[in-house]
């Protein structure tokens, strides 16, 4: 063998390729913080709740915006879906089982997901990002007019859930059994998405979001995957809504609004797009400071949380993570 | 006759509406389609400007045209300094830093607001000519919304004169349909950039203030209305004046229509249409189709 | 020089003793103090803050602290965690505020959790008393003002016919029919129900004013949110000429806010409205609130409907602390407001023992221009109204079968 050329598999191009899905050491560490903090803050849990929900619904997001490349203004909608399929059989007595409803919630959330995609994937850039913003109003205006299923801008209160796994009760004021019950439904979620993300299916996300003539030249089904992707995070965002609905016991218009749509928007792009760990990073960094600014500062915290945004979008690395590799790439590295 | 008057009060309420829309949105639409940014701080300057324009009005006396004026005047300054302050650093930017970046300039524009004015509604008293209502021969009709028609049609005709005819609109029309073209061809494209950016913001302002009387003013316009105006900029076609009147005028007229006979859809037709529209012509009603 | 020092040293740990002797009672206010809500929860918390300020004798020796949390949006979420937060953070005594009505229904299930007497200082829709026993309202029900209008309109104005325009969200809807049940068990007819878009952006209401318009009926009932929609319908009114055309423009007070009165000018001359409380109110207590009100915000200020509902409910709050003698134990709360009675400036109020809502007047005014400003005349008045909805256990204000 002539001197200097390796086997294919040993090239370190391939191992590092190769390599990619294995877990890396800084990984454990979110889920590790989730559980100290139920441990360490017993009575801020109805805020963790809210914030592991808000980090579900933003990985559904990263999926469509990090991974396939399409910018959306209207996952609310899904997300909407979702806890209103809840709210609905909940309050009408039909189904109020948790897991079996979230996975009714997804089944909801992914069928809108598969229509709407179907139709509005042929278009792209602020053509898509209007058509998905109407497509949610219009969901959004339809639950508004059909008050006497879903009540309107009051919403459907006092939902009743049986207790998880016909054991633990969701208590309101200490909402211990919600916190945990979300993390469960997090973990599995994301292990869901980081595997599909490695995958050869989620390989070819990236190749489209980054040269989609080229795929098309390698015959990769695009319009198909694209579609796919949309659905698969549209039930994510589904079951995301579902367990909102659950956790709260409640569900109203709120859900559908542009305002959940475009602060899970706000929320990945700060922590970074493409990272699959930006979600928890933005929705950390965006709803912590919202709350507490917003106790101490309670007429002026929007000033804050604006500068926040400022500063960091001037850095374009895309988020905070992106800054963070970057200082971290930045470092000198021992010789070899 | 009855169903002439009706029409025509229809189609004078809409093209009013459509009007203040119109004036508004035409800086985003030539802002996006001119240097690609996305800025959603677009209302933010509306609702700035609305405040300048009720407080010249309200703490130094200006009459309400002279306070336009004002308003278009200190907008455009304010914008073009935070263009060559911070929005030129994000122009290599990815859309998505551009959208965190402006919404954070929003929150903060209506923060400062809400603690320095408060949160309430700003009155804006119209000058009594006015007010009340106006004889067009066929029917008696609002004054104010017949002065809206005239001041847009007056606006459109000074910007097509502008785009058409003159050396810098040429250089933005260039510049929209071919950014390194035209920089190779020796245009400044920094200059043209801070020229139209203050340009719109301020229109945005007279919008602020001319839409005050039909919107109200407060804290919250920067973000309330900014789906009515990306809806018109997208069927307008990006960087498209002509665009942005027609979409404006269709939207107007279509929303007065259907509030007037199916009010229970609400704003559901306006969605749909605006889906139909951009499903027929992705690239608005006037766009270039871009492959 | 030491003498001199360890007697004011003294005399400071004395007092400082003594003011530590005033028992705190920490009252947890959960409202919108950012968002399209903020202008709303700024008039409830002055309504408060004047209480306590005007009547600093009922609270001593009690001193009362106010939390503060934004709820930030209607959305429900929001109120639900600073609720939740007010109760096992802060350890609240008693909770106060909700602006808006989905706040207050996702609120419930929390509140009757954590039982804590909860006053509701705003929200109107009518069965919110129902969802938690321990909600107390002190500002009123939609209701209140409509089917007392709808029973005015066909007895006082003498009206046959009616149009409704309503914002389309749940308080609109109430308002709708409250108005109508009571104008057509009077002998009216309401010939067209037109809804007038959503309670979000103030939409141009020339078109639904024009379809009314058409139809030529006596009466055009308008309900909408208070705030910049009753600015623009006033000012639509007057644009059509509709008064010229023999309508007349009726709604509860939302639409002649006392904050927005006077921007309205004299195109707002000719309103009728029905309401508990204008600034306008000739009784002693309402004038040495409204004086003390601008003397403290500014005169061009004035208190409304919302101000009130904060002032009435911070009186009960005192009310309560009095009674309990500091020590607030929710259902010995609520007995304590059971019954209770208050010269508010609104008039006399009391809270009905069996649905802890407000029992209150209702006036029947019109707008006339007088000394230069838009002043509201009351032409009639009707007392101790309760709300009709739970009195008369319509529809979802029947009380849940436990």
């Amino acid at each position: 063998m002539t001197p200097g050329v390796v086997g294919w598999a040993e090239h370190p191009a391939a191992v590092a390729l190769a390599g990619r899905h294995r877990l890396r050491p800084l990984e454990p560490i979110p889920w590790i913080l989730a559980l100290a903090f139920y441990f360490l803050f017993p009575k801020y849990l109805g805020f963790g709740t809210e914030l592991l929900i808000m980090i579900l619904f933003a990985l559904s997001l990263d999926l469509v915006l990090g991974y396939a490349g399409i910018v959306t203004l209207g996952q609310a909608a899904f997300f909407g879906a979702g806890a209103y399929t809840v709210g609905i059989l909940a309050k009408r007595g039909l189904w109020n089982e948790p897991i079996t409803g979230l996975i009714l919630a997804a089944a909801v959330a992914a069928a809108i997901g598969l229509g709407s995609g179907l139709v509005l994937l042929r278009t792209g850039g602020l053509t898509l990002l209007m058509l998905t913003l109407c497509t949610m109003a219009l969901l959004e205006e339809g639950a508004n007019l059909a008050h006497d299923y879903t009540g309107g801008f009051d919403g459907l209160d006092s939902l009743s859930i049986t207790p998880l796994l016909g054991v633990f009760e969701f208590n309101p004021l200490y909402p211990k059994t919600q916190y945990l019950y979300v993390l469960a439904v997090l973990f599995v979620c994301f292990v869901f998405v980081r595997t599909l993300v490695y995958s050869p299916f989620g390989q070819s996300l990236t190749g489209i979001r980054e040269n989609t003539l080229r795929m098309h030249a390698v015959g990769a089904p695009v319009r198909r995957r694209l579609v796919l992707s949309y659905a698969l995070s549209a039930a994510i965002a589904g079951v995301a809504g579902g367990i909102w609905a659950q956790a709260n016991a409640y569900v109203n218009l709120g859900t559908l609004g542009l305002d959940r749509a475009a602060t899970v928007l706000i929320i990945l792009v700060l922590g970074g797009y493409g990272r699959l760990y930006g979600a928890f990073v933005g929705a950390v960094a965006y709803m912590a400071l919202a709350h507490f600014l917003s106790k101490v500062y309670p007429t002026a915290w929007q000033l804050g949380l604006g500068l926040l945004l400022v500063v960091i979008a001037l850095f374009a690395r895309n988020g905070i993570l992106g800054i963070v590799e970057a200082a971290v790439r930045r470092r000198p590295r021992p010789m070899p | 006759m009855i169903f002439g008057v009706d029409v025509a009060s229809m189609i004078l309420g809409g093209v009013a509406a459509g009007m203040v829309l119109f004036i508004v949105s035409v800086g985003l639409s030539v802002t996006m389609g001119l240097m690609g940014f996305v800025n959603l701080a677009h209302g933010g300057f509306a609702m700035l400007g609305g405040y300048v324009v009720a407080h010249a009005m309200k703490a130094w006396g200006l009459g309400f045209v002279p306070a336009l004026v004002v308003g278009f005047a200190v907008i455009a300054a304010l914008s073009a300094a935070l263009e060559r302050l911070l929005y030129a650093r994000l122009y290599r930017a990815t859309e998505l830093d551009q959208v965190l970046f402006t919404i954070g300039l929003v929150f903060m524009m209506i923060a400062s607001v809400t603690v320095l004015v408060g949160p309430e509604n700003q009155p804006l008293t119209l000058p009594a000519y006015l007010r009340g209502q106006i004889d067009l021969g066929i029917t008696r009709y609002r004054t104010y919304s017949v002065f809206l028609i005239v001041v847009g049609v007056l606006i459109v005709s000074g910007l097509w004169l502008v785009f058409e005819r003159t050396r810098t609109g040429a250089q933005i029309r260039a510049a929209v349909d071919n950014r390194r073209m035209a920089e190779s061809l020796g245009i400044n494209i920094g200059r043209l950039f801070t020229l139209t950016f203050a340009f719109g913001s301020g229109m945005a302002a007279l919008g602020g203030g001319l839409g005050a009387e039909f919107l109200g003013l407060d804290p919250q316009y920067a973000l309330k209305y900014l789906v009515y105006f990306l809806i018109v900029v997208a069927v307008g076609g990006l960087g498209r004046v002509t665009g942005v009147f027609y979409a404006a005028l269709l939207i107007g007229v279509l929303d007065f229509a259907l509030k007037k006979y199916v009010p229970s859809g609400g704003t559901m037709f306006i969605y749909a249409l605006t889906i139909l529209l951009l499903l027929w012509r992705p690239q608005g009603l006037f766009g270039v189709k871009t492959t | 020089m030491i003498k001199r020092i360890v007697a004011i040293t003294i005399t400071v740990l004395a007092l400082g003793l003594t003011s530590a002797q005033a028992q705190e009672v920490k009252v947890g206010v959960a409202l919108p103090y950012t968002g399209i809500g903020a202008e709303f929860a700024q008039l409830v918390d002055h309504g408060m803050e004047l209480y306590l300020k005007l009547n600093a004798d009922q609270v001593k020796p009690y001193k009362i602290t106010l939390i503060r949390r934004d709820v930030k949006d209607p959305g429900g979420a929001n109120a639900k965690i600073a609720v939740q937060e007010l109760l096992t953070q802060d350890n609240v005594d008693v909770l106060a505020g909700w602006i808006y009505s989905p706040n207050a229904i996702a609120s419930a299930p929390i509140v009757t959790a954590g039982k804590k007497l909860a006053v509701i200082m705003n929200a109107g829709t009518a069965f919110i008393t129902n969802l938690s026993p321990y909600y107390v309202r002190t500002s009123f029900s939609m209701w209140h003002a409509g089917y007392a209008l709808g029973e005015a309109s066909a007895k006082v104005l003498k009206a046959k016919t009616a149009v409704v325009g309503y914002t389309d969200f749940p308080p609109g809807k109430d308002s709708l029919a409250a108005f109508k049940r009571a104008f057509e068990a009077n002998g009216g007819k309401v010939i067209d129900e037109i809804p007038m878009g959503g309670a979000g952006a103030v939409p141009d209401f020339t078109p639904f004013f024009q379809r009314a318009k058409d139809q030529k009926p006596d009466l055009f009932f308008v309900f909408v949110p208070a705030g910049d929609h009753a600015a623009a319908v006033v000012k639509t009114y007057a644009a059509l000429g509709m008064r010229q055309a023999g309508i007349r423009l009726i709604g509860p007070g939302d639409i002649t806010q006392d904050t927005k009165l006077q921007a309205m000018g004299s195109a707002a001359v000719g309103l009728i409205t029905m309401h508990h409380y204008h600034a306008d109110l000739d009784n002693p207590e309402n004038k040495r609130f409204v004086e003390a009100w601008k003397k403290e915000y500014g005169a061009t200020s004035t208190p409304d409907f919302m101000a009130v509902g904060g002032y009435d409910g911070m009186a009960a709050i005192v009310h309560v602390v009095q009674v309990l003698k500091g020590k607030i134990d929710a259902d010995a709360a609520l007995q304590a407001l059971k019954g209770w009675k208050f010269a508010s400036p609104r008039g006399p109020i009391m809270i009905d023992p069996v649905t802890r809502d407000i029992v209150m007047n209702e006036y029947l005014s019109e707008a006339v221009m007088k000394d230069g400003r838009v002043y509201q005349k009351v032409i009639g008045e009707i007392d101790g109204v309760k709300d009709a909805c739970k009195e008369q256990k319509i529809g979802p204000c029947a009380p849940a079968a436990k």
